[in-house]
């Protein structure tokens, strides 16, 4: 574990994302003191450049630009990661069952996990939401149901190739549970690829919810970056600040989480850079 | 020496920090003669090979190479890479362990040979060299193997074909990194024979890298014995085989698996206590979506018997079927047909449901071929070895002192069982493994290629701990292997497979010292070195006979 956290610290491009990440998440967390009170209330007079009293300028209607980016961010933040976490769990289930048994097991899996698939996952996840009503859980419901696949796809390919190791056989052979196989012997070394193919999706599911907001179907009753920049677009060339700024947050989180995913994979993956030989 | 081909200096190669030794090459000095037959032997890590990539200028990427290599006027280490394209593939040819990563799998092997030419601006046309040049390495019908796909051929035809590559431009000297490693014993006779004869033709050099000085009998006229980095013996073969000066090569001699009757450990076969008979699996498989079915006798009519405290080796080429056999025997494969009886169930062990077998399972046990695969890495020796025992529902406590019990059973120090498999060496690995295995207290281990990954050094001990472990606890063993020399060591009983069936079956001694079948015959023959390692063996056997 500290020989990864070492190699992922000697990446340049890694530990700068994790500290823009840092950054980010501290601002999430600290919303209320940052700028305290509900974002959504009027502040100052409509449409305020940035400088003075904000530093990023107030909306259209006297919103405090700033406290909506540091608010957006705990929504953004939760959403990326429950809905990885709700696809990463729907995926490795499926694809660790699939491709630990196999035969006709896997066959049903992959046509499941396929038909899933044929469907543009944007025009799916919008379908999801309208029907479900916009929410936070329907968000997140929605994101997962449109992201599993992948990860199912790269689960099964690893379980399949690892269940047929000579220490998976092993364990088999002194009669160990077949679930037990699963989780200790197995997982454990797909991990690195799942852990990376994770983080990244972070990163999409962030995109994925501020277009969703973007087009409306947000959480009406909380701020998030998709929301104000899709508020903005009417007034962009006259307060350009409206969607630059929340704008940038989403490029800055996006390419963070990018750079620190990209780490994770040249950590737990040294071989595939030529950097250490075999 | 002043007519020497090639000359290395103080050549040194270190390795990055942290590392088990601070250098691969530890500054050698050596001399290759033209053509003459050099072979390097040592043993993994000895810094052979890394010395035959350095001449090519091929030495890994972080590391760097100093000292001298003089080829021709030029120093071989930091030349420039348009000189060095220059010298390689036209002045030193170079082949490899693995023939199947040397070939590009979707070109012709006319066209990839063709390609040595071009790349050296040999112009054309090309198809009559390539096929004379086919020909002279022993492949069938030259004409028609221009045009195939690598896919085609066997592993050693497409060692023939990278050696065929290797020699197109008829270099002065051709590097062979472990050539027959990777190819069954009768494929690797032929390939010796072969690069002795392209040798004498041509009158060029060949440094060959191998483990094995059963190859270096069969072939060199000069070796040289690396350990640690360093050159610790130089001399002509037959001068270093007979009076080796260094301890170190006179270890490595001795490790070398002898072709030498082995006093059977049963004196009288008492009931079997597992017995198969008519094992039979095909593998069906399909050339692409709608090809035609192509079925593969895998293991066709195969029964013996084994009996307690007995050692049964199954001896055959790869693709023999020895494998199939070991994992349908321990039920990780299924058979299409058979019946296979252990003692003290009157039921067909092959077809217990999955339930009835959960108990019986600790009874067979199997030790693996790959010490660094069969080890899940991410799991401390205690997990790994425990975890039959804690399946079995035996206590945590307990479950702890039979651990170091079995550690110590298999000379491990017991405070291993902490460490992560990394932290052992490949020999000590395999312990852990036979540990595992033993766990359960089985009946019958099945041993698959246990020694096959491992050093000669370490091969002769761990082959001394399962014989010394299968006599105390008088355990029934199924040793599957492709090394002769290995079975006459380790076994009472012999199986000759071949093809999915067994060709010959007996005590040991009489199938290997005084075979009946022509394939056993061929087997013994293509025994690398035999006639130096094994030049006992006729008169024992005779000796045997007579009794």
């Amino acid at each position: 574990m500290r020989r990864i956290l070492r190699r992922v610290m000697q990446n340049r491009g890694a530990v700068a994302g994790g500290v823009v990440l840092a950054v980010i998440l501290v601002c999430a967390v600290a919303a209320p003191l940052i700028a305290p009170g509900d974002p959504m209330a009027t502040r100052g007079r409509p449409l305020l450049p940035p400088g003075g009293q904000f530093p990023f300028g107030t909306d259209m209607l006297g919103r405090d630009v700033l406290a909506g980016i540091v608010h957006g961010a705990r929504i953004s933040l939760l959403i990326g990661v429950m809905s990885t976490f709700a696809a990463v769990l729907i995926g490795v289930t499926v694809g660790a069952i699939a491709g630990f048994f196999g035969g006709w097991v896997d066959e049903v899996l992959v046509r499941f996990t396929e038909f899933f698939q044929t469907i543009p996952s944007f025009v799916f996840a919008i379908l999801l939401v309208a029907i479900m009503r916009p929410g936070l859980a329907s968000i997140i419901i929605a994101i997962a149901v449109v992201t599993w696949p992948p990860i199912a796809r790269l689960a099964r390919s690893e379980f399949m190739s690892i269940r047929h190791r000579e220490f998976v056989e092993a364990a088999v052979l002194s009669g160990v549970s077949q679930g037990r196989i699963i989780v200790t012997e197995v997982l454990p070394n797909a991990a690195s690829p799942l852990i990376v193919v994770s983080s990244l999706m972070v990163a999409t599911a962030i995109l994925t919810e501020s277009a969703l907001s973007f087009l409306g179907l947000g959480d009406p009753n909380h701020i998030s970056w998709g929301y104000m920049v899709g508020a903005a677009r009417t007034v962009f060339r006259q307060a350009w600040w409206l969607s630059v700024f929340p704008g940038l947050a989403i490029a800055l989180t996006v390419l963070a989480i990018n750079l620190v995913g990209e780490g994770l994979n040249d950590a737990l993956n040294p071989h595939l850079k030529g950097r250490i030989g075999a | 020496m002043a007519d020497s081909l090639i000359s290395i200096r103080n050549l040194q190669i270190e390795l990055p920090a942290g590392g088990d030794r601070v250098r691969a090459v530890d500054a050698i000095d050596l001399d290759i003669a033209p053509g003459r037959i050099l072979c390097i032997v040592g043993e993994s890590g000895s810094g052979k090979s890394m010395t035959a990539h350095a001449i090519m200028g091929l030495v890994p990427r972080p590391l760097r190479a100093t000292g001298t290599i003089s080829f021709d006027g030029n120093n071989l280490v930091g030349l420039s890479e348009a000189k060095l394209r220059a010298i390689r593939g036209r002045r030193i040819g170079m082949i490899f362990q693995d023939p199947m990563a040397g070939l590009n799998p979707v070109m012709r092997i006319g066209r990839q040979i063709e390609e040595v030419y071009r790349f050296h601006g040999v112009s054309g046309p090309y198809a009559e060299r390539v096929e004379s040049l086919l020909g002279q390495m022993g492949l069938p019908e030259p004409k028609l193997l221009r045009h195939a796909l690598p896919f085609r051929l066997s592993g050693g035809q497409r060692q023939r074909v990278m050696i065929a590559m290797a020699l197109a431009l008829d270099p002065e000297l051709l590097i062979a990194d472990e050539p027959t490693t990777a190819v069954d014993v009768t494929t690797q006779k032929q390939i010796l024979a072969l690069l002795k004869r392209a040798q004498a033709q041509r009158s060029m050099a060949i440094v060959l890298i191998t483990h094995d000085f059963g190859v270096v009998a069969e072939i060199g006229d000069e070796v040289a014995v690396m350990q640690h980095g360093r050159i610790v013996e130089r001399g002509p073969t037959s001068e270093v085989l007979k009076r080796p000066r260094h301890d170190y090569t006179q270890r490595l001699l001795d490790a070398v698996p002898r072709l030498r009757p082995r006093k059977s450990a049963v004196s009288e076969r008492s009931a079997p206590l597992l017995s198969a008979s008519n094992i039979t699996r095909d593998f069906v498989n399909r050339m692409g979506l709608l090809g035609p079915r192509r079925t593969v006798h895998a293991v066709q009519d195969v029964s013996f018997a084994l009996a307690r405290g007995e050692t049964l080796g199954i001896v055959g080429e790869s693709g023999s079927g020895k494998s199939t056999v070991a994992r349908i025997i321990v039920r990780l494969l299924s058979a299409d047909k058979g019946d296979v009886r252990l003692a003290g169930v009157d039921r067909n062990f092959l077809e217990l449901r999955n339930r009835e077998l959960a108990p019986l399972r600790r009874r067979v046990q199997m030790v693996f071929q790959d010490p660094f695969a069969s080890l899940n890495p991410r799991r401390t020796v205690f997990e790994i070895v425990s975890q039959g025992l804690l399946a079995h529902g035996m206590a945590r406590s307990e479950a702890e002192r039979r651990v170091s019990e079995l550690l110590r059973l298999v000379a491990l120090d017991p405070s291993a069982a902490n460490r992560y498999p990394n932290s052992f060496s490949g020999g000590q690995r395999q312990r852990i493994g036979i540990a595992r295995a033993l766990a359960l207290e089985p009946d019958v281990i099945v041993a698959d290629e246990p020694v096959s990954a491992l050093d000669v050094s370490i091969q002769a001990r761990v082959l001394e701990l399962l014989a010394d472990l299968q006599r105390r606890l008088k355990i029934g063993m199924l040793f599957i292997t492709h090394d002769l020399r290995v079975a006459a060591q380790v076994c009472d009983q012999v199986a000759v497979m071949r093809h999915g069936k067994i060709v010959e079956m007996g005590p040991s001694a009489e199938v290997l010292f005084n075979p009946k079948s022509e394939y056993t015959q061929l087997l013994v023959d293509s025994i690398p070195g035999r006639n130096t390692f094994g030049s006992d063996v006729p008169d024992r056997a005779a000796e045997l006979r007579g009794r």
